[in-house]
Formats: structure tokens, sequence, C-alpha cells
């Protein structure tokens, strides 16, 4: 008892100590990001949606159920149980390895935007009271594209899943690997799905949540690899982008194509859950999936 | 003056030879040509090399398949859709080493190309090769890739398909295998669709070939948004065999003649050949565990990135 308490006393000079050292990214300095505007066009219905009613609605469109991008502080407002979310992997600076012009420029600029040290945030969280590491992909932050520094975020919330024996969750929204790391973000794809394959062979389980919109690298490594894999309502799910297949067969796409609905027709997904549902059917399946001693 | 003029030259030269009858002249053209070669064709720029990875005679995986091996065996399809000519494989012996190849085949006329879909796999492809390389793990052989590949295919039917989907599962089950793995990327080696066949205990590349996660045009389409700047961004990119190597994204650089591969193929296949099977004979020593485990280490450790940790704050 003693020594416990005395972690805990540790752990909180430490907390205080480097109070100030790093971007905060919890969920504690989280309020529902209010878009600029009070009233807003739905990009799909062109009804003008009153904001703060969307806000509750879970970011869907009242008229139309249109599920819009959600940042990850409030993806995280919306899944956990509040209170429960301790944040992992701070730290992590991103370099500019091919010395690329202004993309040093553009990595601060996001950060000051989004508040967030990377387009990748994870940690230990409850849903419903369910035990979980929690990944979510911020794809406000330079549309969640996977450098070095998010390749190694997700493999380490794969690591601390195996390490906590937890399963994990990850929310994907991601434009795919990023151009400005090169070669190094391509090998992250090799780096996540071997992440993947260690947490498997220890028997836990990955849900993998796609959301709009997911293609490119994050498609082809571990978005696609869950053991179960969730999506939200109309969310673009591919490896190549909508643009770059209609430039190469020369033809318009059929309406829906890539989206979820189609992707779960084709069986590549094994459930579409709107996002009200989502919660409850994340605990249900954590709790279908609890070890029984 | 890229690559491709300096070529037109030295073939120009090349035809006058057959034209003189003198033994004398022809000699002393031929010393020429080896000079020009000499100094225009050493220190080529990212460019040249990206030129000389899609050149038209570079040799194909078929032709070093043809070369590497005493005997090939073509094994077909995938067991679930059909078979994806873009993506070749099958059983062969290297100096009487049992192993499976799986290659991406390019074609060397436009009939074949369309046959071949350019190398451009659909996911049946990948999934052929993921069967190869499960039978291989069973009967214990080696596995050996050649990568040449400007990409996997982005259409229509290969969304269908899951596209995504296969590539994420050869990543994965590429890492698990227990069986000594070498890829060597001949030509171009194109974001996702090359990975797909690339990860393996050692990476071979031959010296003017290309590995990058987009091609110079797409990148300077979607950073830059004008195409015509590819031959610059190729610079930018780090493509290249010796960047490469520097980075430790690649283990060796397999040597090719002055003026790239097609110069002298012979030479080329040779090179290759000794460059694999020293790999082979290194891996052979490890067990099957210890395989996988510096597999998994080496891919584990990419990445370029600091961290502070909270002790040196």
């Amino acid at each position: 008892m003693n020594n416990l308490a005395k972690t805990f006393e540790n752990r909180r000079n430490m907390k205080s100590k480097y109070k100030g050292s790093r971007n905060k990214t919890v969920i504690t300095s989280a309020k529902i990001d209010v878009p600029k505007g009070l009233y807003e066009k739905c990009p799909t219905c062109k009804e003008t949606v009153q904001m703060k009613n969307t806000i509750e609605n879970m970011f869907i469109c009242k008229s139309c159920g249109e599920h819009f991008r959600v940042r990850s502080i409030d993806r995280l407002k919306i899944t956990v149980d509040s209170g429960t979310f301790v944040e992992k992997g701070h730290g992590y600076i991103t370099l500019n390895p091919l010395f690329q012009d202004g993309y040093e420029e553009k990595i601060s600029d996001y950060k000051e935007k989004t508040k967030l040290d990377e387009a990748y945030i994870y940690g230990y969280a409850e849903i419903n009271g369910a035990p979980t590491v929690i990944g979510i992909m911020d794809s406000y932050f330079l549309m969640g594209s996977m450098g070095s520094v998010v390749g190694e975020k997700v493999t380490k919330s794969f690591e601390y899943a195996i390490y906590k024996r937890l399963p994990i969750i990850i929310f994907t929204a991601s434009g795919g690997a990023r151009m400005q790391e090169g070669i190094f973000s391509l090998m992250q794809m090799a780096k996540t799905s071997q992440a993947v394959l260690k947490h498997s062979q220890k028997g836990l389980l990955y849900i993998s949540v796609i959301t709009n919109p997911t293609t490119g690298g994050v498609t082809a490594s571990f978005a696609s690899l869950g053991d179960i894999i969730l999506a939200e309502p109309n969310a673009l799910i591919g490896f190549a982008g909508p643009r770059v297949i209609e430039q190469t067969i020369n033809q318009k796409l059929p309406e829906g194509f890539q989206r979820s609905e189609f992707m779960e027709e084709k069986g590549f997904i094994d459930k579409v859950v709107n996002r009200q549902d989502l919660k409850d059917v994340l605990s249900k399946l954590l709790f279908l999936h609890r070890r029984v001693q | 003056m890229n690559i491709l003029d300096k070529e037109r030259k030295v073939r120009e030269l090349e035809s006058k030879i057959k034209g003189l009858g003198n033994k004398e002249m022809s000699d002393r053209l031929k010393q020429e040509i080896e000079n020009y070669k000499q100094t225009a064709m050493t220190n080529l720029t990212p460019w040249d090399r990206v030129l000389l990875a899609r050149h038209q005679n570079r040799p194909t995986a078929k032709e070093y398949i043809e070369y590497i091996c005493e005997d090939f065996i073509e094994l077909k399809g995938d067991r679930l859709f059909r078979d994806d000519k873009a993506i070749i494989g099958g059983i062969g012996t290297i100096n009487g080493n049992v192993v499976t190849i799986i290659a991406q085949q390019k074609g060397k006329s436009l009939d074949e190309n369309l046959k071949r879909n350019f190398a451009m796999p659909h996911p049946e492809g990948y999934r052929k090769a993921l069967r190869l390389m499960k039978q291989a793990e069973k009967f214990r052989r080696p596995i050996i890739t050649l990568i040449d590949t400007p990409g996997a295919y982005p259409g229509l039917e290969a969304e269908e398909r899951g596209q995504g989907e296969a590539i994420a599962r050869n990543l994965l089950e590429m890492s698990n295998l227990t069986v000594p793995t070498i890829a060597v990327v001949i030509g171009e080696g194109g974001s996702g669709g090359a990975l797909a066949l690339g990860v393996t205990n050692t990476v071979v590349m031959l010296e003017n070939a290309i590995y990058s996660i987009l091609s110079p045009e797409g990148y300077a389409t979607i950073l830059l948004k004008d195409v015509t700047l590819a031959s610059e961004v190729a610079e930018a990119m780090k493509l290249t065999s010796y960047d490469l190597e520097e980075f430790g994204i690649i283990d060796r650089i397999v040597k090719e003649p002055l003026g790239g591969a097609h110069f002298d193929r012979i030479l080329t296949f040779q090179n290759t050949k000794k460059v694999i099977l020293e790999e082979l004979y290194k891996l052979r020593k490890l067990t099957g565990e210890e395989l996988r485990d510096t597999r998994m280490k080496k891919y584990r450790e990419f990445g370029f990135f600091q961290r502070f940790n909270y002790d040196n704050l």
C-alpha cells in the first residue's frame, strides 16, 4: 500500500514538473470545437444546419444523416467514457528526412491549428466500462497522412496493447502515406502491418473503424487488417483515390463507388455502423471478447 | 542532355562501325565510343536513373529468371478468381538451390504490355504471390522476388476486389515467413505495389533501379501541381539505389554496366546471380525463427523522427 501511494506521488510530481513541456492533446483541454459560423451548409444536402444542433447530434447532419469529419478530440468525447482517457506516446518530433522545402513550416502550422503533435493519438480508455487501447487518426492534420511519427505511434499503440494485454480500437482517417517523407513513409506500411501481426499472435482483439476518408497506404496496411472491420456510413474507403481511378480508366465512376456500403457489399467490411450506435457496438464487441478466467 | 540522348549518340556511332570495312578505323571508333561512355555515362542524375529504370530495352523479370535459373516451372493462379499476368511465379533452381521465384513482369511490346497490364498487378496477383509464398514455406524453399512495377493497378475492378486488403495481407504474411526471403528491385519499385513483394530479409537493388513512394510525375502533380517538374523533383525524392542504401532501406546494390543494364545483359544477370547466391548462403545459416525475428526487427526500426524522453527535457 505504501509503495503504491509512493508511485502515485511520484507520478503526480512528474506530471507537474513537465506540465508545460509538450503540446497538450489530452482531453482536458477539449471543448467541442464550434466552427466559425453558427450556421453551416451541409455539403451533401445543401441544407443550412445549425452547428450547435449538429454537434449535439454527434456531428451528423440532422436533415440528411451525413456524417461529418470529426476531430480526434471530439471523437474521443463521443466514443469513450468521460474522464477515462489517458494519452500515451507523446513527445514525438516530426523531422524532415528528405529536406523538402516548406515541410517543417507546414507541420508547425498544423500543430498550431490543431493543437496536436501529429495526426495520430492513442492511449488507454474505457468504453462503457470495458478497458481498451484506443487510437485515433486526425484527418485535420495534413490529411491524416502517415509519416514516420504516425507510423511509429501506431506501432507503439499496438505494443502498448500487447504490454497491457488489452484489445485495441483504431479509428482510421487518412489520405495515405505522407509524400514529403518519401520512402520512410512507405516503410511505415510494413512496420504497422507487423505490429498488427504481433498483437494478433498474442490472441488479442483488434477492431478497425474506418471513417471518412481512408485511402492509400493506410488502407493498404493496418486499416484492412482488423479482426473486425467496422465503417461509418458513406465513408470513402479505397487504395487509389477516385480521381486517379477516373484518370486511369477514362470514365466516370458509378455513384457510391468506394463508399462503405459498397465495400460492405463487396465483402471487405464487417458492418457499417451509424455514429450514434458506434459506442454501443464497440462496447458489445469488447464485452464479447473479454477474457474469461 | 539526358541519358537517352546520350544513348542515341552511342547507338549512332555504333551503327557507323558496321558500315566500316577498315579494321583500324573501326577499332578507333570503338575506342571513341568507350571514351564517350566513360565520360558521359558516369555520374548519372536521379532523373537519368528514372529513365533507365523505365527503359524500353531494360531486361524484364523473365529474362533474369531464364538466365539465373537452370530450370523454372511457372505456377499460375490465385485459386480464388483468376491468374494475373502482371505477376509471374514458380519454382526454379539456382546453382542447385531450389527456390520459389515471384516477379512482376513488364512486357516487351505493346501487345505483351497490354496482356501484362504494364506490370501493374491486380489484387489476384498479390494473392497468387501470397499463395506461392505459403507454399514455399511449407516446403522450406527460400523465396526470391523480383520487383519491377509502376505500382498496384488503380482501376475500378482492382478496387472492387480489395487492392488495399490484398497488399496489407501480403505485408503482414511476408513478415511472418520462416524461410529466407530476398527481394531484388530490377527496375521500377513503385509504392505499395512494390512493397507488397518487398518485405524481405534482404533487399537488393540494381544500380539504376528506383524505389519510391510514388512516381516523380505523381509527386510533382500532388505537391507542386505541375507535372512538367517531374525531372526536377526526382532529385528531391531520393529514389536512387545509392540514396536508399545510405538510408539503410536496402542492403545491397548490384552494379550495372555503363549506360544501363541493357548495354550488357549477360553481365547484369551474372552480377545479379552472384549477389543473390551470396545473400542466400548468408541467410541459409539462420533458423526459421531467427529469420522472422531479424526481419521484423529490421522493419521495426524504419522511420526518421525524434522523441524527447521526459528525462531529456
